[in-house]
């Protein structure tokens, strides 16, 4: 999951760099350093697509010739069929996993942005006593493994009898350390204290001169937040495995995974585990290539400043 | 890291109750212990229900319809290992488990150790169900204590051969029924350019299982303290026979479950897999090509002219610590898992080979199977079934064991070590293990 999902970001990135860098330093790579670097390239491109590859093509292919046929070549085109017969087991489960899935990780990551960009405007913005400690425990924060706090999270949810719900799920998707670290540095560059104070002038109070002035200078970085947050909570495997019993609640890498462990007693189920991890990639595919111009200047800022 | 710390604490916590129930015949140290404490409860219940076998809400379904006043809701997961086990053990700790959970009977002395596991003997009609169930199964969900039973079972994964008759035939191979005459095979085999099987380094319960058939026992509990014997005489036994057939590249070493071994069973390279009975749609969805040319014999004998046979997997429904309602959550237990209705609906939708001794005569067990060349298999296994050794004894700490082993062994057979060099490793490391979990072992 993980080498899939970075994968068109990384690959899109040899576009610009070489063009990047010559702007910055002026100087022209010779055409062997160009060329080794195209190399490079290349074959970390063939690694990280490699596995998507293979992936839509045993995805395409029918159960028979899934065993029977190369690995990274088509036989007889079946993707349809698999598709229609995912759709078709245990009533269209996979698509509430999906739309579960869509649901955490969409809602999750709008939510957690705007928490993000409010607590790091807010720190760079404001002085207050404890400022810094705050941030810096909050920056701890990105220390700290999500896996880690699965446990204690569970250990709490039971507290108040919540586990097993969306709740369980969705609450502890809504914050983002790093959204805050990186809403704070992006504030403190690109929204000027000047402009601050015209609105406050022109009679804005602080809530709206942060909703009409400084999320709009902030753009970039809260797309990037967006899609960091949104990328995380979609691969976010282990929390739900932990909070949740309820197979119409599942997001959809738990139930692939369900599946996969499902495989010995049933072997057919496989293919329908291949088909369901390809259409399960898309839409962070999707969601990348769409916001990759947002993103890319989003984070090069977020680390210059 | 956080888990395994907790469900540690959980195990120092409740180990002594093993070793003082155990002893102490009366059962007064569990709640739910004889006495006859299992009252129904008044009014409707609902009772959870986690299990990972697909479908097995049908089987409920007919039970729900049947019994308004006792509902089950089914929860699911992955399997055991692959997270379900860990969830009790949490749900254990928050007090928040299911009433009734799925617990494989490797894992049924690592939940008795932590304690979290209701005693239903004094519940109506189950003590009086042993006569039901193939008797192997029922010595591991009493531990072999008095007036105990902590699960009912579900199903068993019998062990016999399936071997490619056509094969054997054109070859002129006598099928083996003796190690010794498999021995010899392989290496007729081995001079055709093929291999008679294939050693699966990581499926250690399924080593297990042949030590079980070879009369080996990797663990024993006095009551007092767990022995590990893991290089016991069956065991070398065993590693060493295996080893031979990888010394002399008798037998394949393909990595189980991947599609390099999937191939190497469809394109015929590989002539006989020892396995259990659910592996019969493992062969049939893995080398579409070779339908109709298999068949099924019992496992090959380390004495001519017996009939032993080991068991590889098979699952229990237990009744989980601090159930509410374990009387009705005992019989919705002894139904699902006796009910010729239920165990049918499992059986289409999660291929389970029922535990009791009736499960058996199922229909769906009556028929020639069209990829077996229309023999009927499940004789074969239901004749294995009542061939298992009742004594052998899981540990209370399988997975580590298998994990450990499993390194030693994917050693083994790229030429780094021996089978029996990773058990005797297997051995120091599970006794660690033990101390570790504060589970008193002997040295």
């Amino acid at each position: 999951m993980t080498a899939t999902t970075a994968s068109p970001a990384r690959t899109a990135k040899p576009k610009r760099a070489p063009r990047g860098a010559s702007q910055h330093s002026g100087i022209r790579e010779s055409a062997v350093s160009r060329t080794i670097a195209m190399a490079v390239m290349v074959v970390a491109t063939l690694y990280f697509l490699t596995p998507i590859w293979w992936l839509f093509v045993a995805s395409s292919k029918t159960r028979a010739d899934f065993t029977t046929t190369a690995p990274l070549w088509f036989a007889d085109f079946a993707l349809f069929d698999n598709i229609a017969a995912l759709f078709d087991y245990r009533n269209a489960v996979f698509l509430r996993w999906l739309g579960n899935s869509a649901l955490y990780a969409g809602v999750g990551a709008l939510i957690a942005t705007i928490i993000a960009a409010m607590a790091g405007y807010a720190i760079a913005k404001y002085t207050f006593r404890g400022r810094e400690t705050l941030f810096n425990v909050i920056l701890g924060g990105v220390l700290v493994p999500a896996t880690a706090l699965a446990l204690p999270l569970f250990l709490l949810f039971s507290q108040v009898g919540a586990t097993n719900t969306v709740w369980a799920v969705f609450l502890p998707s809504l914050v983002s350390p790093f959204g805050v670290y990186l809403s704070r540095i992006y504030a403190a560059a690109s929204v000027p204290d000047e402009i601050i104070e015209a609105a406050r002038i022109d009679g804005a109070g602080e809530v709206r001169t942060f909703f009409t002035v400084a999320t709009r200078l902030m753009a970039p970085a809260l797309v990037t937040i967006f899609l960091f947050q949104f990328v995380a909570i979609w691969n976010n495997f282990f929390l739900p495995l932990i909070m949740l019993r309820d197979e119409s609640l599942f997001p959809v890498t738990l139930g692939l995974y369900v599946w996969n462990t499902q495989v010995s007693q049933i072997p057919d189920i496989r293919a329908l585990v291949i088909i369901g991890s390809l259409l399960s990639i898309i839409p962070l595919i999707l969601t990348f290539l769409g916001l990759q111009r947002f993103w890319q200047s989003g984070l090069a800022n977020g680390g210059l400043k | 890291m956080a888990i395994s710390t907790v469900a540690r604490a959980g195990a120092m916590a409740a180990l002594t109750a093993l070793a003082l129930t155990a002893c102490s015949t009366g059962g007064s140290e569990a709640p739910g212990a004889a006495g006859g404490d299992c009252a129904p409860s008044d009014g409707p219940v609902t009772l959870t229900f986690t299990s990972w076998l697909p479908g097995v809400e049908e089987a409920v379904a007919i039970w729900n319809e049947e019994n308004p006043d006792i509902q089950v809701e089914v929860q699911t997961g992955p399997n055991g290992n692959g997270g379900t086990y860990q969830n009790f053990f949490n749900q254990l700790e928050a007090g928040n488990a299911p009433d009734l959970g799925q617990i494989e009977f490797d894992a049924m002395p690592n939940f008795r150790v932590q304690d979290g596991l209701e005693n239903i003997a004094a519940c109506e009609g189950i003590l009086e169900a042993e006569d039901q169930f193939v008797p192997w199964t029922w010595s591991q969900v009493t531990f072999g204590e008095e007036d105990a039973v902590y699960a009912i079972p579900q199903d068993t994964g019998p062990m016999a051969m399936f071997y490619r008759a056509d094969l054997f035939e054109a070859a002129g191979i006598p099928v083996p029924t003796t190690w010794e005459e498999y021995e010899a095979a392989a290496a007729q085999i081995r001079e055709q350019g093929g291999y008679i099987n294939n050693f699966s380094q990581s499926d250690i319960n399924a080593f297990a299982g042949l030590v079980w058939q070879a009369g080996g026992e990797w663990f024993a509990n006095d009551g007092e303290q767990w022995e590990v014997n893991l290089t016991g005489e069956e065991t070398t036994r065993v590693a060493e026979y295996w080893q031979g057939l990888i010394d002399n590249d008798l037998v394949a070493v393909y990595p189980p479950w991947t599609d390099e071994w999937n191939a190497a069973y469809n394109s015929s390279e590989i002539w006989t897999w020892v396995s259990a009975v659910w592996g019969a749609n493992t062969i049939a969805s893995g080398a579409p090509d070779t339908a109709g040319n298999w068949a099924v014999a019992p496992m090959p004998q380390w004495e001519a002219g017996q009939s032993a046979a080991g068991n590889w997997g098979g699952s229990t429904t237990a009744v989980l610590k601090g159930s509410d309602h374990p009387y009705e959550a005992a019989q919705f237990a002894l139904w699902l898992n006796t009910d010729a209705d239920a165990l049918t609906a499992m059986n289409k939708t999660a291929n389970i080979y029922p535990a009791t001794i009736e499960g058996a005569n199922l229909p769906v067990f009556g028929e020639g199977v069209e990829f077996y060349g229309g023999q009927n298999i499940y004789e074969v296994f239901a004749e294995a079934g009542n061939n298992v050794d009742p004594d052998f004894t899981w540990g209370p700490t399988m997975t580590q064991v298998y994990n450990d082993v499993a390194d030693g062994f994917s050693g083994a057979v790229s030429g780094s070590g021996t089978l029996l060099e990773a058990l005797q490793a297997g051995q120091a490391s599970t006794i660690d293990a033990l101390k570790a979990a504060s589970i008193p072992v002997k040295e």
